[in-house]
Protein backbone atom coordinates (compact mmCIF):
# COMPACT_ATOMS: atom_id res chain seq x y z
CA UNK A 1 0.00 0.00 0.00
CA UNK A 2 1.44 3.25 -0.93
CA UNK A 3 -0.44 5.36 1.45
CA UNK A 4 1.33 8.66 3.38
CA UNK A 5 -0.24 10.19 6.07
CA UNK A 6 0.20 13.63 7.05
CA UNK A 7 -0.84 14.94 10.52
CA UNK A 8 -1.63 18.25 11.54
CA UNK A 9 -2.41 20.02 14.91
CA UNK A 10 -5.18 22.49 13.32
CA UNK A 11 -7.96 22.45 10.80
CA UNK A 12 -6.77 25.01 8.88
CA UNK A 13 -3.64 23.36 8.13
CA UNK A 14 -5.71 20.27 7.23
CA UNK A 15 -7.64 22.43 4.97
CA UNK A 16 -4.76 23.56 2.61
CA UNK A 17 -3.59 19.62 2.74
CA UNK A 18 -6.88 18.37 1.51
CA UNK A 19 -6.48 21.01 -1.35
CA UNK A 20 -3.52 18.54 -2.80
CA UNK A 21 -5.45 15.87 -5.60
CA UNK A 22 -5.32 12.34 -4.15
CA UNK A 23 -5.88 14.18 -0.67
CA UNK A 24 -8.72 12.52 1.65
CA UNK A 25 -9.40 13.11 5.48
CA UNK A 26 -8.33 10.56 8.11
CA UNK A 27 -11.40 9.89 10.56
CA UNK A 28 -11.45 6.63 11.97
CA UNK A 29 -10.32 5.06 8.73
CA UNK A 30 -12.94 2.03 8.63
CA UNK A 31 -13.67 3.27 4.84
CA UNK A 32 -10.81 4.58 4.00
CA UNK A 33 -8.26 2.57 4.96
CA UNK A 34 -10.24 -0.25 3.66
CA UNK A 35 -10.73 1.23 0.70
CA UNK A 36 -6.72 1.14 0.20
CA UNK A 37 -6.40 -2.20 1.76
CA UNK A 38 -8.74 -3.03 -1.60
CA UNK A 39 -6.69 -1.49 -3.70
CA UNK A 40 -8.62 2.19 -4.00
CA UNK A 41 -5.78 4.21 -5.85
CA UNK A 42 -7.66 6.91 -5.94
CA UNK A 43 -6.04 8.25 -2.44
CA UNK A 44 -2.59 8.41 -2.16
CA UNK A 45 -2.36 10.54 0.87
CA UNK A 46 -4.27 11.47 4.27
CA UNK A 47 -4.59 13.76 6.33
CA UNK A 48 -5.58 13.82 10.08
CA UNK A 49 -5.88 16.35 12.80
CA UNK A 50 -5.34 16.12 16.52
CA UNK A 51 -7.06 19.48 17.81
CA UNK A 52 -9.03 18.37 20.73
CA UNK A 53 -12.30 19.91 20.25
CA UNK A 54 -12.92 17.58 16.96
CA UNK A 55 -12.73 14.46 20.03
CA UNK A 56 -14.84 16.62 22.02
CA UNK A 57 -18.94 16.07 22.82
CA UNK A 58 -20.78 19.16 24.90
CA UNK A 59 -24.10 19.43 26.06
CA UNK A 60 -25.28 22.43 27.42
CA UNK A 61 -29.23 24.73 27.16
CA UNK A 62 -30.72 21.67 25.72
CA UNK A 63 -28.15 21.41 22.50
CA UNK A 64 -25.78 18.77 21.54
CA UNK A 65 -22.72 19.21 19.44
CA UNK A 66 -20.31 16.39 18.38
CA UNK A 67 -17.02 16.60 17.41
CA UNK A 68 -16.30 14.63 14.02
CA UNK A 69 -13.47 12.60 15.54
CA UNK A 70 -15.72 11.57 18.20
CA UNK A 71 -16.48 7.33 18.03
CA UNK A 72 -20.28 5.89 17.92
CA UNK A 73 -19.06 4.33 21.24
CA UNK A 74 -18.15 7.37 22.70
CA UNK A 75 -21.67 8.24 21.59
CA UNK A 76 -23.48 5.13 22.65
CA UNK A 77 -22.17 5.76 26.08
CA UNK A 78 -22.49 9.37 27.23
CA UNK A 79 -24.96 9.58 29.88
CA UNK A 80 -26.87 12.59 28.16
CA UNK A 81 -27.12 11.13 24.45
CA UNK A 82 -29.10 8.24 25.80
CA UNK A 83 -32.09 8.79 23.17
CA UNK A 84 -29.46 8.28 20.26
CA UNK A 85 -27.60 6.35 21.48
CA UNK A 86 -29.53 3.44 19.36
CA UNK A 87 -28.28 4.72 16.32
CA UNK A 88 -24.97 5.07 17.35
CA UNK A 89 -24.86 1.25 18.69
CA UNK A 90 -26.71 0.24 15.15
CA UNK A 91 -23.02 1.00 13.26
CA UNK A 92 -20.77 -2.24 12.96
CA UNK A 93 -19.45 -4.11 15.82
CA UNK A 94 -17.50 -2.79 19.33
CA UNK A 95 -14.42 -2.75 17.22
CA UNK A 96 -16.41 -0.84 14.28
CA UNK A 97 -18.05 1.48 16.81
CA UNK A 98 -14.72 2.03 18.61
CA UNK A 99 -12.79 3.55 15.26
CA UNK A 100 -16.03 5.09 13.35
CA UNK A 101 -16.44 8.64 13.31
CA UNK A 102 -19.46 10.70 13.30
CA UNK A 103 -17.61 12.71 10.88
CA UNK A 104 -16.54 9.57 8.65
CA UNK A 105 -20.44 8.42 8.90
CA UNK A 106 -21.64 11.62 7.11
CA UNK A 107 -19.50 10.63 4.29
CA UNK A 108 -20.79 7.12 4.25
CA UNK A 109 -22.24 5.35 1.04
CA UNK A 110 -25.57 3.57 1.45
CA UNK A 111 -25.94 0.90 2.89
CA UNK A 112 -23.67 3.04 5.26
CA UNK A 113 -24.65 5.98 7.34
CA UNK A 114 -27.06 4.64 9.63
CA UNK A 115 -26.30 7.67 12.24
CA UNK A 116 -26.14 9.91 9.62
CA UNK A 117 -29.92 8.81 8.80
CA UNK A 118 -30.38 10.09 12.94
CA UNK A 119 -28.71 13.10 12.31
CA UNK A 120 -31.31 13.86 9.66
CA UNK A 121 -34.30 13.90 11.35
CA UNK A 122 -32.77 16.09 14.04
CA UNK A 123 -32.14 18.66 11.75
CA UNK A 124 -28.66 18.70 12.40
CA UNK A 125 -25.85 21.31 11.93
CA UNK A 126 -22.69 20.51 10.08
CA UNK A 127 -19.78 22.22 11.30
CA UNK A 128 -17.13 23.49 8.77
CA UNK A 129 -14.10 25.93 9.52
CA UNK A 130 -16.43 28.18 7.23
CA UNK A 131 -18.81 27.98 9.65
CA UNK A 132 -22.45 25.73 10.16
CA UNK A 133 -24.67 24.95 7.36
CA UNK A 134 -27.83 22.31 7.51
CA UNK A 135 -27.62 18.62 7.36
CA UNK A 136 -29.39 18.45 3.83
CA UNK A 137 -27.09 21.14 2.24
CA UNK A 138 -24.27 19.58 3.14
CA UNK A 139 -25.25 16.11 2.13
CA UNK A 140 -26.71 17.16 -1.51
CA UNK A 141 -22.83 18.83 -1.40
CA UNK A 142 -20.94 16.46 -0.03
CA UNK A 143 -18.81 14.59 -2.81
CA UNK A 144 -17.11 17.88 -3.68
CA UNK A 145 -16.77 19.51 -0.61
CA UNK A 146 -12.82 19.24 0.87
CA UNK A 147 -13.45 20.95 3.94
CA UNK A 148 -12.50 18.78 7.30
CA UNK A 149 -16.42 18.58 8.91
CA UNK A 150 -15.74 19.70 12.68
CA UNK A 151 -18.86 19.22 14.10
CA UNK A 152 -22.51 18.17 14.38
CA UNK A 153 -25.12 20.27 16.23
CA UNK A 154 -28.62 19.70 17.09
CA UNK A 155 -31.22 20.25 19.65
CA UNK A 156 -31.56 16.96 22.20
CA UNK A 157 -35.18 15.52 21.24
CA UNK A 158 -37.39 15.20 24.02
CA UNK A 159 -37.96 11.73 25.44
CA UNK A 160 -40.64 9.59 23.00
CA UNK A 161 -40.12 12.13 20.39
CA UNK A 162 -37.42 10.95 18.60
CA UNK A 163 -37.49 6.77 17.06
CA UNK A 164 -34.38 4.99 15.83
CA UNK A 165 -34.64 1.53 13.49
CA UNK A 166 -32.23 -0.02 11.50
CA UNK A 167 -33.30 -3.83 9.70
CA UNK A 168 -30.66 -6.36 8.77
CA UNK A 169 -30.55 -9.85 8.28
CA UNK A 170 -27.34 -10.43 10.59
CA UNK A 171 -28.08 -10.33 14.15
CA UNK A 172 -26.95 -8.39 16.33
CA UNK A 173 -24.80 -6.78 13.93
CA UNK A 174 -25.13 -6.79 10.16
CA UNK A 175 -25.32 -4.46 7.45
CA UNK A 176 -28.59 -2.13 6.87
CA UNK A 177 -31.24 -3.60 4.80
CA UNK A 178 -32.59 0.15 5.83
CA UNK A 179 -32.82 2.07 8.49
CA UNK A 180 -35.26 5.09 9.64
CA UNK A 181 -35.26 7.92 11.94
CA UNK A 182 -37.83 9.98 13.30
CA UNK A 183 -38.17 13.17 14.92
CA UNK A 184 -42.36 13.74 15.69
CA UNK A 185 -44.27 16.63 18.14
CA UNK A 186 -47.37 15.31 18.76
CA UNK A 187 -50.57 17.22 21.18
CA UNK A 188 -51.14 15.73 24.29
CA UNK A 189 -54.08 13.80 22.70
CA UNK A 190 -51.48 12.10 20.10
CA UNK A 191 -51.80 14.29 17.61
CA UNK A 192 -48.66 14.43 14.55
CA UNK A 193 -47.90 18.58 14.82
CA UNK A 194 -44.59 18.21 12.83
CA UNK A 195 -42.14 15.06 11.72
CA UNK A 196 -38.82 14.90 10.20
CA UNK A 197 -38.66 11.27 8.77
CA UNK A 198 -35.18 10.05 7.31
CA UNK A 199 -34.46 7.22 5.40
CA UNK A 200 -31.17 5.14 5.14
CA UNK A 201 -30.42 2.63 1.86
CA UNK A 202 -33.33 4.34 -0.10
CA UNK A 203 -30.73 6.60 -1.85
CA UNK A 204 -26.84 6.89 -2.34
CA UNK A 205 -27.23 8.89 1.07
CA UNK A 206 -29.91 9.64 3.90
CA UNK A 207 -32.63 10.90 2.44
CA UNK A 208 -35.95 12.30 4.12
CA UNK A 209 -40.01 11.08 3.17
CA UNK A 210 -41.16 14.43 2.77
CA UNK A 211 -44.31 12.91 1.77
CA UNK A 212 -44.97 10.81 4.56
CA UNK A 213 -44.21 13.45 6.67
CA UNK A 214 -47.15 15.56 5.27
CA UNK A 215 -49.19 12.97 5.38
CA UNK A 216 -48.72 12.55 9.24
CA UNK A 217 -49.47 15.69 9.96
CA UNK A 218 -53.03 16.24 12.05
CA UNK A 219 -53.15 12.13 12.86
CA UNK A 220 -52.70 10.31 15.43
CA UNK A 221 -50.57 7.05 15.71
CA UNK A 222 -53.04 4.48 14.87
CA UNK A 223 -53.16 2.02 11.78
CA UNK A 224 -55.79 3.73 10.64
CA UNK A 225 -54.71 7.02 10.58
CA UNK A 226 -50.67 6.64 8.98
CA UNK A 227 -52.15 4.64 6.22
CA UNK A 228 -51.96 7.15 4.14
CA UNK A 229 -48.39 8.09 5.28
CA UNK A 230 -47.14 4.49 4.96
CA UNK A 231 -48.62 4.31 1.16
CA UNK A 232 -46.24 7.53 -0.31
CA UNK A 233 -43.32 6.49 1.85
CA UNK A 234 -41.83 5.37 -1.23
CA UNK A 235 -42.35 9.13 -2.96
CA UNK A 236 -39.02 9.70 -4.62
CA UNK A 237 -36.91 7.01 -3.10
CA UNK A 238 -34.41 4.98 -5.84
CA UNK A 239 -33.18 1.99 -3.32
CA UNK A 240 -29.71 0.99 -3.20
CA UNK A 241 -29.39 -2.80 -4.64
CA UNK A 242 -26.11 -4.77 -3.32
CA UNK A 243 -25.72 -7.86 -1.73
CA UNK A 244 -27.64 -7.12 1.22
CA UNK A 245 -31.29 -6.47 -0.63
CA UNK A 246 -32.53 -5.48 -4.23
CA UNK A 247 -33.38 -1.78 -4.52
CA UNK A 248 -36.99 -3.37 -5.13
CA UNK A 249 -36.97 -5.49 -1.57
CA UNK A 250 -35.85 -2.32 -0.21
CA UNK A 251 -38.69 -0.31 -1.82
CA UNK A 252 -41.35 -3.10 -0.69
CA UNK A 253 -40.17 -3.32 2.89
CA UNK A 254 -39.81 0.35 3.69
CA UNK A 255 -43.86 0.78 4.38
CA UNK A 256 -43.83 -2.32 6.81
CA UNK A 257 -41.18 -1.22 8.81
CA UNK A 258 -42.13 3.07 8.99
CA UNK A 259 -45.49 1.47 9.78
CA UNK A 260 -43.58 -0.43 12.75
CA UNK A 261 -41.37 2.23 13.82
CA UNK A 262 -44.44 4.42 14.28
CA UNK A 263 -47.02 2.28 15.82
CA UNK A 264 -44.00 0.90 18.18
CA UNK B 1 8.43 6.14 0.14
CA UNK B 2 9.73 7.87 3.21
CA UNK B 3 9.92 5.83 6.50
CA UNK B 4 7.90 6.87 9.10
CA UNK B 5 9.26 6.06 12.93
CA UNK B 6 6.51 4.32 15.25
CA UNK B 7 6.71 3.37 18.91
CA UNK B 8 4.28 1.97 21.36
CA UNK B 9 4.02 -0.78 24.76
CA UNK B 10 2.98 -4.10 23.43
CA UNK B 11 2.15 -6.40 25.64
CA UNK B 12 4.26 -4.51 28.15
CA UNK B 13 7.54 -3.95 26.41
CA UNK B 14 8.37 -0.96 24.46
CA UNK B 15 8.64 -1.18 20.65
CA UNK B 16 10.24 0.95 18.20
CA UNK B 17 10.41 0.65 14.56
CA UNK B 18 10.34 2.47 11.35
CA UNK B 19 7.55 1.73 8.98
CA UNK B 20 6.69 3.07 5.79
CA UNK B 21 4.57 6.00 6.06
CA UNK B 22 0.14 3.82 5.64
CA UNK B 23 1.00 1.00 7.02
CA UNK B 24 -1.57 -0.60 9.34
CA UNK B 25 -0.70 -1.99 12.56
CA UNK B 26 -1.34 -4.96 11.18
CA UNK B 27 1.46 -5.31 8.83
CA UNK B 28 3.63 -3.75 10.95
CA UNK B 29 2.84 -5.90 14.50
CA UNK B 30 3.43 -9.34 12.04
CA UNK B 31 5.62 -8.81 9.43
CA UNK B 32 8.30 -5.81 11.36
CA UNK B 33 7.93 -6.76 15.11
CA UNK B 34 7.13 -10.42 14.45
CA UNK B 35 3.90 -10.54 17.05
CA UNK B 36 1.78 -13.32 14.13
CA UNK B 37 -1.21 -13.44 17.08
CA UNK B 38 -3.29 -10.53 14.87
CA UNK B 39 -4.44 -12.80 11.37
CA UNK B 40 -5.34 -11.12 8.56
CA UNK B 41 -8.84 -12.60 7.40
CA UNK B 42 -10.46 -9.51 5.32
CA UNK B 43 -8.58 -6.56 5.48
CA UNK B 44 -11.80 -5.50 5.21
CA UNK B 45 -12.92 -4.90 8.90
CA UNK B 46 -15.42 -7.86 8.40
CA UNK B 47 -13.96 -10.79 10.12
CA UNK B 48 -12.05 -9.32 13.24
CA UNK B 49 -9.27 -11.52 12.87
CA UNK B 50 -6.91 -8.80 13.05
CA UNK B 51 -8.36 -7.26 16.49
CA UNK B 52 -6.16 -5.88 19.23
CA UNK B 53 -6.73 -3.58 22.22
CA UNK B 54 -5.28 -0.58 21.95
CA UNK B 55 -5.27 1.91 25.13
CA UNK B 56 -8.01 -0.66 26.43
CA UNK B 57 -10.12 -0.62 23.70
CA UNK B 58 -10.60 -3.18 21.23
CA UNK B 59 -10.05 -1.85 17.61
CA UNK B 60 -9.44 -3.57 13.86
CA UNK B 61 -5.08 -3.24 13.28
CA UNK B 62 -5.88 -4.34 9.44
CA UNK B 63 -7.91 -0.66 9.47
CA UNK B 64 -5.16 1.19 11.60
CA UNK B 65 -2.59 3.13 10.53
CA UNK B 66 0.82 1.87 12.49
CA UNK B 67 1.54 6.02 12.67
CA UNK B 68 -1.29 6.82 14.43
CA UNK B 69 -0.61 4.28 17.55
CA UNK B 70 2.22 6.36 18.33
CA UNK B 71 2.61 6.13 22.59
CA UNK B 72 -0.38 3.60 22.78
CA UNK B 73 -0.82 0.85 24.68
CA UNK B 74 -1.30 -2.50 22.82
CA UNK B 75 -2.33 -5.91 23.70
CA UNK B 76 -2.30 -8.62 21.67
CA UNK B 77 -3.09 -12.67 22.30
CA UNK B 78 0.49 -13.43 22.04
CA UNK B 79 0.74 -11.43 25.04
CA UNK B 80 -1.97 -12.97 27.60
CA UNK B 81 -0.31 -16.26 28.57
CA UNK B 82 1.90 -15.41 32.09
CA UNK B 83 4.72 -18.03 33.31
CA UNK B 84 3.99 -20.61 30.81
CA UNK B 85 0.34 -20.22 32.32
CA UNK B 86 -2.26 -20.05 29.77
CA UNK B 87 -4.62 -17.35 30.72
CA UNK B 88 -8.27 -18.37 31.29
CA UNK B 89 -10.22 -17.61 28.46
CA UNK B 90 -7.04 -19.42 26.21
CA UNK B 91 -7.44 -22.47 28.37
CA UNK B 92 -11.29 -22.06 28.48
CA UNK B 93 -10.95 -21.89 24.46
CA UNK B 94 -9.04 -25.55 24.63
CA UNK B 95 -11.32 -27.02 27.17
CA UNK B 96 -14.85 -25.97 25.26
CA UNK B 97 -13.60 -26.84 21.82
CA UNK B 98 -13.96 -23.36 21.06
CA UNK B 99 -10.70 -23.46 18.89
CA UNK B 100 -11.11 -25.62 15.76
CA UNK B 101 -8.59 -23.96 12.41
CA UNK B 102 -7.76 -21.46 15.30
CA UNK B 103 -7.81 -18.60 12.74
CA UNK B 104 -10.74 -16.43 14.35
CA UNK B 105 -9.19 -18.03 18.02
CA UNK B 106 -6.79 -14.58 19.05
CA UNK B 107 -9.55 -11.82 17.40
CA UNK B 108 -12.37 -14.02 19.43
CA UNK B 109 -9.99 -14.03 22.48
CA UNK B 110 -8.99 -10.17 22.30
CA UNK B 111 -13.32 -9.20 21.85
CA UNK B 112 -13.57 -11.37 24.80
CA UNK B 113 -11.11 -10.14 26.90
CA UNK B 114 -12.00 -6.38 26.78
CA UNK B 115 -15.68 -7.41 27.46
CA UNK B 116 -14.48 -9.82 30.93
CA UNK B 117 -12.17 -6.45 31.51
CA UNK B 118 -15.39 -4.62 31.73
CA UNK B 119 -17.89 -7.02 32.90
CA UNK B 120 -16.72 -9.76 34.78
CA UNK B 121 -20.00 -11.35 34.84
CA UNK B 122 -21.82 -10.93 31.31
CA UNK B 123 -25.13 -12.25 30.49
CA UNK B 124 -24.82 -15.00 26.94
CA UNK B 125 -26.71 -11.82 25.27
CA UNK B 126 -23.74 -9.91 25.98
CA UNK B 127 -20.90 -12.47 25.18
CA UNK B 128 -22.48 -12.54 21.85
CA UNK B 129 -22.58 -9.28 21.06
CA UNK B 130 -19.34 -8.24 22.53
CA UNK B 131 -18.45 -11.21 20.09
CA UNK B 132 -20.63 -9.83 16.68
CA UNK B 133 -17.84 -8.27 15.14
CA UNK B 134 -15.87 -11.59 15.05
CA UNK B 135 -16.17 -14.40 12.49
CA UNK B 136 -15.69 -17.84 12.66
CA UNK B 137 -15.85 -20.60 9.90
CA UNK B 138 -15.15 -23.74 12.24
CA UNK B 139 -17.58 -24.20 15.38
CA UNK B 140 -20.54 -22.36 14.88
CA UNK B 141 -19.78 -20.15 17.40
CA UNK B 142 -21.35 -21.79 20.54
CA UNK B 143 -18.36 -23.38 22.10
CA UNK B 144 -16.33 -19.97 21.73
CA UNK B 145 -20.35 -18.45 23.61
CA UNK B 146 -19.83 -21.40 26.45
CA UNK B 147 -15.73 -20.91 26.52
CA UNK B 148 -16.24 -16.83 27.18
CA UNK B 149 -19.03 -17.75 30.24
CA UNK B 150 -16.80 -20.48 31.42
CA UNK B 151 -13.59 -18.18 31.90
CA UNK B 152 -16.11 -15.65 33.14
CA UNK B 153 -16.93 -18.01 35.95
CA UNK B 154 -13.52 -18.98 36.21
CA UNK B 155 -12.58 -15.25 37.37
CA UNK B 156 -15.57 -14.56 39.65
CA UNK B 157 -14.62 -17.98 41.71
CA UNK B 158 -10.75 -16.70 41.70
CA UNK B 159 -11.81 -13.53 42.60
CA UNK B 160 -14.18 -14.79 45.46
C1 LIG C 1 -17.21 -4.22 8.91
C2 LIG C 1 -17.85 -2.87 8.78
C3 LIG C 1 -19.14 -2.70 9.21
C4 LIG C 1 -19.77 -1.46 9.12
N1 LIG C 1 -21.04 -1.34 9.56
C5 LIG C 1 -21.65 -0.13 9.49
C6 LIG C 1 -22.98 0.03 9.94
O1 LIG C 1 -23.61 -0.92 10.40
N2 LIG C 1 -23.55 1.26 9.83
C7 LIG C 1 -22.88 2.34 9.31
O2 LIG C 1 -23.43 3.42 9.27
N3 LIG C 1 -21.62 2.21 8.86
C8 LIG C 1 -20.99 1.00 8.93
N4 LIG C 1 -19.71 0.87 8.47
C9 LIG C 1 -19.09 1.99 7.77
C10 LIG C 1 -18.23 2.90 8.64
O3 LIG C 1 -17.56 2.18 9.65
C11 LIG C 1 -19.01 4.02 9.31
O4 LIG C 1 -19.85 4.65 8.38
C12 LIG C 1 -18.10 5.05 9.97
O5 LIG C 1 -18.87 5.98 10.71
C13 LIG C 1 -17.19 5.78 9.02
O6 LIG C 1 -16.39 6.62 9.81
P1 LIG C 1 -14.78 6.60 9.79
O7 LIG C 1 -14.35 7.60 10.79
O8 LIG C 1 -14.24 5.25 9.95
O9 LIG C 1 -14.54 7.11 8.30
P2 LIG C 1 -13.21 7.14 7.44
O10 LIG C 1 -13.00 5.84 6.79
O11 LIG C 1 -12.08 7.70 8.22
O12 LIG C 1 -13.68 8.23 6.36
C14 LIG C 1 -14.74 7.97 5.45
C15 LIG C 1 -14.81 9.14 4.46
O13 LIG C 1 -15.23 10.32 5.12
C16 LIG C 1 -14.25 11.33 5.00
N5 LIG C 1 -14.18 11.99 6.32
C17 LIG C 1 -14.18 11.37 7.53
N6 LIG C 1 -14.19 12.27 8.52
C18 LIG C 1 -14.19 13.49 7.92
C19 LIG C 1 -14.19 14.83 8.43
N7 LIG C 1 -14.20 15.09 9.74
N8 LIG C 1 -14.16 15.84 7.54
C20 LIG C 1 -14.15 15.60 6.19
N9 LIG C 1 -14.16 14.35 5.66
C21 LIG C 1 -14.17 13.32 6.52
C22 LIG C 1 -12.97 10.62 4.63
O14 LIG C 1 -12.11 11.43 3.90
C23 LIG C 1 -13.48 9.47 3.82
O15 LIG C 1 -13.70 9.86 2.52
C24 LIG C 1 -19.06 -0.37 8.56
C25 LIG C 1 -17.75 -0.54 8.13
C26 LIG C 1 -17.14 -1.77 8.22
C27 LIG C 1 -15.72 -1.92 7.77
S1 LIG D 1 -8.44 -8.71 8.87
FE1 LIG D 1 -9.13 -7.03 10.03
S2 LIG D 1 -11.22 -7.43 10.24
FE2 LIG D 1 -10.60 -9.02 8.89
S1 LIG E 1 -11.87 -21.90 14.61
FE1 LIG E 1 -11.63 -21.81 12.47
S2 LIG E 1 -12.44 -19.86 12.05
FE2 LIG E 1 -12.93 -20.07 14.10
Amino acid sequence: MSLALQTFSTVKDANSALQASGTRYLGGGTLVVRAANEGDVSVSSLVRVTEPSLSQITISGGKARIGASVTMAAIARHPELGMIAPAARAVGGPAIRNMATVGGNLFAPAPYGDFAVALLALDASVATEDGEMPIETFLAGRDTGRAVVTAVGFSLPKAETFRFLKVSRVKPKGVSVLSIAALLQRTADGAVTAARIALGCMADRPIRAKAAEKALLGCKLTPEEIAPALAVAGEGITPVTDPIASAWYRAEVLPVHLGRLLLG
Amino acid sequence: MAKVPVQFTLNGSEKAEFVESGTTLLHALRDKIGDTSPKGGCHQGTCGACSVIIDGELRLSCLTLAETCNGADIKTTAGLAEGGMLHPLQRAFLDAFATQCGFCTPGMIMAAKVLLDRMPNPSREDVVEALSGNVCRCTGYEPIIQAVLTAARANSQNAA
